[in-house]
């Protein structure tokens, strides 16, 4: 353990070239990772920030909001029989035009209309008013700004910032139910929904018992399958592309890692050659090939964990370079720690294709004339 | 073989019969053959022989880096034939120490983080280990080259930092392989007269390999090896 941490400070250039490798590794581990995180968020994030037991939709809309609606009878029968909150949700996607800018620089948005808040967004506006995503400001909107939603051209003012409620990469606008059911009624006349009828419901269950039933099966119960009740988890699962895009995601996070393990292994598997001579000596004197493989793991993960640290850092000042609304770049610790044990255990893993090299050595080996 | 008259305690070395077969792919070398040999406890033995004799070989069965093709070893009352490489490390841990052919120092180590090794390997006594390290190196002569590291030192002074470090573990026997052959004759007989000093004063015993004849002049008894056969 001294051994190898003395090594690693006494002898820095050999672990020099290793340590940027891996240090690269970890920036594209951590800025893939954040970039997945990013897009997914600005695909979900409007869902996520739901605070709900339980969104129901109709069975035929796939858990698609656009497709989806939910009539009053329904909404009554989840409140008296099962006597939990419900709220009305609903979101029409649209362009709007930001005062300022040309007639053809419009801004994406999800116009959304809702009752029971969700988090990190306040209660539902005044009518005309809305709560706007903070990824409008680089379309240049501010608070106060009366933006023209649609082609219908429907005035909705800007009263406040919220965060991280982006929906199929739109940015949302959050208003009460009246002004999102006149912009969808302006904008898209073929999806008007009338008063009372929502696309999706939010549950919550309070401190109501349901005997241990989830929320979305005591809501399903209720009906002969004509509703599909998910919890937030899913329905982001069944957001369009979400699924996809981590999958593909992931598969390059998987793949880099591995690269990482290789880099490791080999690297460790040089270091082991070349210290056969010290390993017999080590060995003739009495240590074990338990304490010299030790050795070897610590300064692998001494070098993983410094590479991970610039990389770490990399990755945040990055972020914050970066403007926001231009690359979909969402660095988070969990996201960072994440990949740092992903490539603390790539470094053990690595390390332990040495382990046979490092039980072969002959304490012979330092005996006699030969070096 | 005689053991010394000097000691009635128990040898620090008994082989018997000890015999060693290298296979190097269909052909056998014997490098060892019916060896006996009987070193008492504080004796200091030379071993002379020509190159190729089998002297490091002997050195390394009597120290458990290599175990023997057939024969009986046993060092300070303990029966090490037939040990498995475990036994064997946790027996050189404790009973054996070194100085190897080459000077096998550790090379960014400084001198007293070379005698430190031994113990940080293998007991991990700690505190006492240290204290033991700071009075060899006093005794050594090294106490000012304690921070330098192996290639600030002269050769002299690295085969001394090896001598430290074959005592550290507090042995009952220690193993010099040529610890001369590199170094000039005035200072080659400096470091047999340390080791005579270090051994006879912690009655230690040793077997010290050697093609010079001047040096066995620094040892108790002179045993000669041919093509793996000892003679008196
Ligand atoms: N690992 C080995 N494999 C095969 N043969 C070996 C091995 N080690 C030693 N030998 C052979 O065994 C014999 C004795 O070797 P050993 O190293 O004990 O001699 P030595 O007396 O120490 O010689 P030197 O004075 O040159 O160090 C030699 O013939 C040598 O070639
Ligand atoms: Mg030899």
């Amino acid at each position: 353990m001294k051994l190898a941490l003395r090594e690693l400070l006494r002898r820095p250039g050999r672990f020099v070239t290793a340590t940027v490798i891996l240090t690269l590794i970890a920036v594209l581990l951590m800025f893939l990772g954040g970039l997945l995180d990013g897009l997914i968020r600005n695909s979900t994030g409007a869902v996520e920030a739901q605070d709900a037991d339980a969104l129901v939709f109709s069975d035929t809309s796939q858990a698609s909001f656009l497709r989806s609606r939910i009539e009053p009878e329904t909404r009554t029968t989840i409140e008296t029989e099962l006597g939990v909150e419900t709220g009305g949700l609903g979101v029409v996607l649209l362009g709007a035009r930001v005062p300022g800018n040309g007639p053809r620089d419009l801004a994406n948005v999800a116009v959304w209309g809702y009752e029971l808040a969700p988090s990190g967004v306040p209660a539902p506006p005044g009518p005309g008013e809305a709560w706007a995503d903070e990824v409008l400001e680089a379309d240049g909107v501010s608070v106060g700004d009366r933006l023209l939603v649609g082609p219908a051209r429907i005035p909705v003012t800007v009263v406040g910032w919220v965060e991280n409620t982006s929906y199929n990469g739109q940015a949302g606008l959050w208003t009460g139910v009246d002004t999102w059911r006149s912009v969808l009624t302006a904008n898209r006349p073929d999806a008007a929904l009338d008063t009372g009828v929502f696309q999706s419901l939010v549950i919550r269950r309070g401190d109501r018992d349901l005997g241990g039933v989830s929320v979305p099966d005591a809501v399903e119960s209720l009906f002969d399958g004509e509703v599909v009740a998910l919890t937030v988890r899913e329905a982001i699962e069944e957001i369009p592309g979400v699924t996809e895009q981590r999958g593909t995601f992931n598969q390059i996070l998987g793949v880099t890692v591995v690269i990482a393990l290789v880099v490791i292994a080999l690297f460790f598997a040089l270091l082991t050659v070349e210290r056969t001579a010290l390993y017999g000596v080590l060995k003739a004197i009495g240590a074990r090939s338990r304490t010299i493989f030790a050795g070897l793991v610590v300064q692998a993960v001494v070098v993983t964990l410094v590479a991970s640290a610039v990389a770490g850092l990399a990755v945040v000042v990055l972020d914050l370079v970066i403007p926001p609304g231009s690359i979909p770049l969402s660095i988070s610790a969990t996201r960072i720690i994440t990949s740092v044990v992903l490539l603390l255990v790539a470094a053990v893993i690595g390390c332990a294709f040495s382990l046979r090299r490092v039980l072969k050595v002959d304490p012979a080996s330092a005996l006699g004339s030969s070096q | 073989m005689n053991a010394s008259a000097s000691s009635s305690a128990t040898p620090a070395l008994h082989m018997v019969g000890v015999r060693k077969v290298y296979r190097v792919g269909d052909e056998e070398v014997v490098a060892l053959d019916h060896a006996d040999l009987t070193v008492a406890a504080d004796e200091i033995v030379a071993l002379v022989g020509p190159s190729g004799s089998g002297k490091t070989t002997l050195c390394s069965i009597a120290g458990g880096i290599l175990s023997a093709t057939a024969g009986s070893v046993v060092v300070g009352g303990e029966e090490i034939s037939g040990y498995n490489d475990r036994q064997l490390t946790t027996f050189r841990q404790n009973q054996v120490g070194f100085v190897f052919q080459t000077v096998n120092l550790v090379p960014f180590l400084t001198a007293r983080e070379n005698l430190l090794v031994v113990d940080e390997m293998g007991r991990r006594e700690g505190k006492p280990a240290r204290a033991r390290a700071d009075r060899l190196l006093e005794e050594l002569g090294l106490a000012d080259r304690a921070q330098n590291l192996p290639g600030q030192l002269s050769g002299g002074q690295k085969q001394r930092v090896a001598i430290g470090r074959s005592l550290m573990n507090e042995p009952g026997l220690v193993l010099f392989d040529e610890p001369t052959s590199a170094l000039d004759t005035e200072l080659g007989a400096h470091v047999m007269e340390l080791i005579r000093t270090e051994m006879k004063a912690r009655g230690t015993s040793a077997i010290v390999v050697t093609h010079d004849e001047r040096i066995t002049e620094y040892c108790d008894r002179t045993v000669r090896i041919t093509d793996g056969v000892l003679e008196a």
